[in-house]
């Protein structure tokens, strides 16, 4: 594969004149070719020491740009827009609004590690992207994605009960992003199974689920585990200079 | 005695959810072979793919309390999880307390208030289904118990991300012959072919289904199992035999939805190992869970006059 490569000029900064002379010769079409200065002066150094302050980002200082990451990552084989090493140079440049050029498609990567898997210098790119998505949210600069609501969804029931349940995880997701519950191929699938297996309609859309699932004795682990997400995300705040 | 004969069994979220299929088939095949499993008493979820994104250590507690139960509480020194998502958090949280100490004092204060003895890196071995087949009985041992050889079908084994992903926390693969592979990982192919099954040659064994965002953001899942699905057919494949319970789920809703949303059709079948394992053991479909897959299976086993 070839290595993915983000040019640095924009193509709306690269000026042809069509029509051009200088000093009586006749320069009109790519002869006449220039790109368009552009000064930088809204540099976020602290941007790195930010993304590093969240999980996921420790080791981004460690990157030295080989692309590996890019190269082996499966929602850059879907969307090329989709860069991480390009972002992680933003974000050690303190290219702030440069990156926020690419805010709304952060959050999608899908943790699949090809990108550790190939990265020689253990950046884990993956926990970087993590942490890039939620520095956006924790700086407002995106709303939560569907991503983290679900994240958040889960961890709530595990923090409850210990077990999740997968229908009633359907249900609280579709609920905090105001989707139908019944989409066409949900519906179908259920149906599918339904010809075989009526009980299992069901249980996956959650109409029969009056059984939760829960791991006895949890409520001290649960309590345990809140009050340390809550010290790490007010430490975490810090960090951001959010208080 | 194999230590690998008996072993503390975690289950997980999802094989008392929708997978119950994979459950059921891993007992029956596990009774099959004379191969024990002695379920993890009590268990919580491991915390999937998700609670990391909360707090990567709150999910090495989830997973490190798993491991205390099965070591403290049931003395075992083996813990098979035939779920992707669990093994690989079980064998992350094993790297990382061994490895950092900052882990190992989150999982410490934690252990301590929730009530139990707190996890040690080195008191269990976390192993997956597959390794649980391939070493407590191995491929010669399995051919002698194939009644029912799967001779003529035609498999695309699919191990997902997880399962070989990032490999510093499976320090036990890429270590020559007889080691998993984590490039090209081959337990799940070994098994099947000593059933009789002929594997084909598919590129996509650990390629990725977007489970992470199966309903965040689902057309690109939609978009990477079809790849998935088309590559398996491209390779001849009547089925993809799968070891993940989220692995295989991905692939059927997203098969439906492909064919919904996108009018993409595709007809290849998703069976999990250990069904067609079972198939082969002489075990009816039914008994295997068959029957409560999404893509229908049954079809095909009957014109390979497999059942
Ligand atoms: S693979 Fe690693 S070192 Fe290379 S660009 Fe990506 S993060 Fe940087
Ligand atoms: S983990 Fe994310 S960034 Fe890394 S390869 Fe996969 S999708 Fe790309
Ligand atoms: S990874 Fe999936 S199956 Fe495993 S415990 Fe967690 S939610 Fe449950
Ligand atoms: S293949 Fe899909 S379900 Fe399986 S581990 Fe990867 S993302 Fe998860």
């Amino acid at each position: 594969m070839p290595i993915h490569e983000q040019s640095l000029i924009r193509p709306e900064n690269l000026k042809t004149h069509d029509k051009l002379v200088l000093d009586g010769v006749d320069v009109s079409g790519h002869w006449s070719t220039f790109i368009e200065p552009r000064v930088v002066t809204d540099y976020n150094e602290a941007l790195q020491e930010e993304i590093a302050a969240l999980p996921g980002g420790e080791h981004i200082h460690r990157c030295w740009q080989c692309g590996s990451c890019t190269n082996s990552c499966t929602v850059n084989a879907v969307n090329p827009d989709f860069n991480p090493r390009f972002w992680i140079y933003l974000i050690r440049m303190g290219m702030e609004s440069e990156l926020l050029r690419d805010k709304d498609i952060i959050w999608q990567c899908v943790s699949c590690n090809k990108c550790t898997y190939a990265c020689p210098r253990d950046v884990f790119p993956e926990g970087v992207m993590k942490a890039t998505a939620h520095w956006l949210e924790l700086q407002g600069h995106t709303p939560k994605s569907k991503s983290t609501l679900f994240d958040e969804e889960f961890t709530e029931q595990v923090m409850a009960t210990g077990k999740i349940e997968e229908g009633r995880i359907i249900r609280g997701f579709f609920a905090k992003t105001g989707q139908a519950l019944m989409q066409d191929w949900l519906v179908e699938m259920a149906k599918r199974l339904a010809r075989r297996l009526p009980i299992k309609l069901g249980f996956l859309m959650g109409w029969a689920t009056i059984f939760r699932p829960r791991t006895r004795g949890w409520s001290r682990a649960g309590e345990a585990i809140e009050e340390y997400v809550h010290e790490q995300q007010a430490k975490q705040r810090k960090a951001l200079s959010l208080e | 005695m194999n230590k690998y004969r008996k072993v503390a069994y975690y289950p997980g979220c999802a094989l008392e959810g929708t997978a119950h299929a994979y459950n059921r088939s891993t007992k029956e095949v596990g009774k099959a072979l004379g191969l024990e499993l002695d379920e993890v008493k009590n268990w919580n979820c491991c915390g999937a793919m998700e609670v990391k994104n909360v707090d990567p250590k709150v999910q090495t507690y989830l997973s490190s309390r798993v491991m205390s139960i099965a070591a403290n509480e049931m003395g075992a020194d083996v813990v098979m999880a035939p779920c992707n998502g669990c093994y690989h958090n079980l064998k992350k949280a094993e790297h990382d307390l061994a490895q950092d100490a900052g882990s190992r004092e989150v999982v410490e204060r934690i252990s301590q208030k929730a009530g139990h003895a707190t996890y040690r890196a080195g008191q269990v071995e976390t192993i997956h289904a597959l390794d649980w087949i391939k070493h407590g009985l191995g491929e010669e041992g399995l051919k002698r118990k194939v009644k029912n050889s799967l001779k003529g079908l035609k498999v695309a084994n699919y191990y997902g991300c997880m399962y070989t992903r990032p490999r510093h926390i499976f320090p036990e693969k890429d270590k020559g012959p007889g080691t998993e592979s984590t490039s090209q990982p081959h337990f799940m192919d070994d098994l099947l072919e000593a059933a009789g099954a002929e594997n084909v040659d598919f590129p996509l064994k650990t390629a990725c289904c977007g489970g992470a965002h199966t309903l965040s953001d689902s057309d690109i899942s939609t978009k990477l199992v079809l790849n998935i699905l088309r590559a398996a057919e491209a390779a001849g494949a009547d089925v993809i035999a799968t070891e993940c319970p989220t692995c295989h789920s991905g692939l059927e809703m997203h098969q439906v939805r492909a064919e919904k949303v996108f009018g993409e059709k595709t007809k290849v079948k998703m069976l999990y190992f250990t069904q067609l394992l079972g198939i082969a053991l002489g075990l009816s479909p039914r008994k295997v869970g068959v029957h409560e897959n999404v893509s229908d299976g049954i079809a095909l086993l009957k014109d390979k006059e497999l059942a």
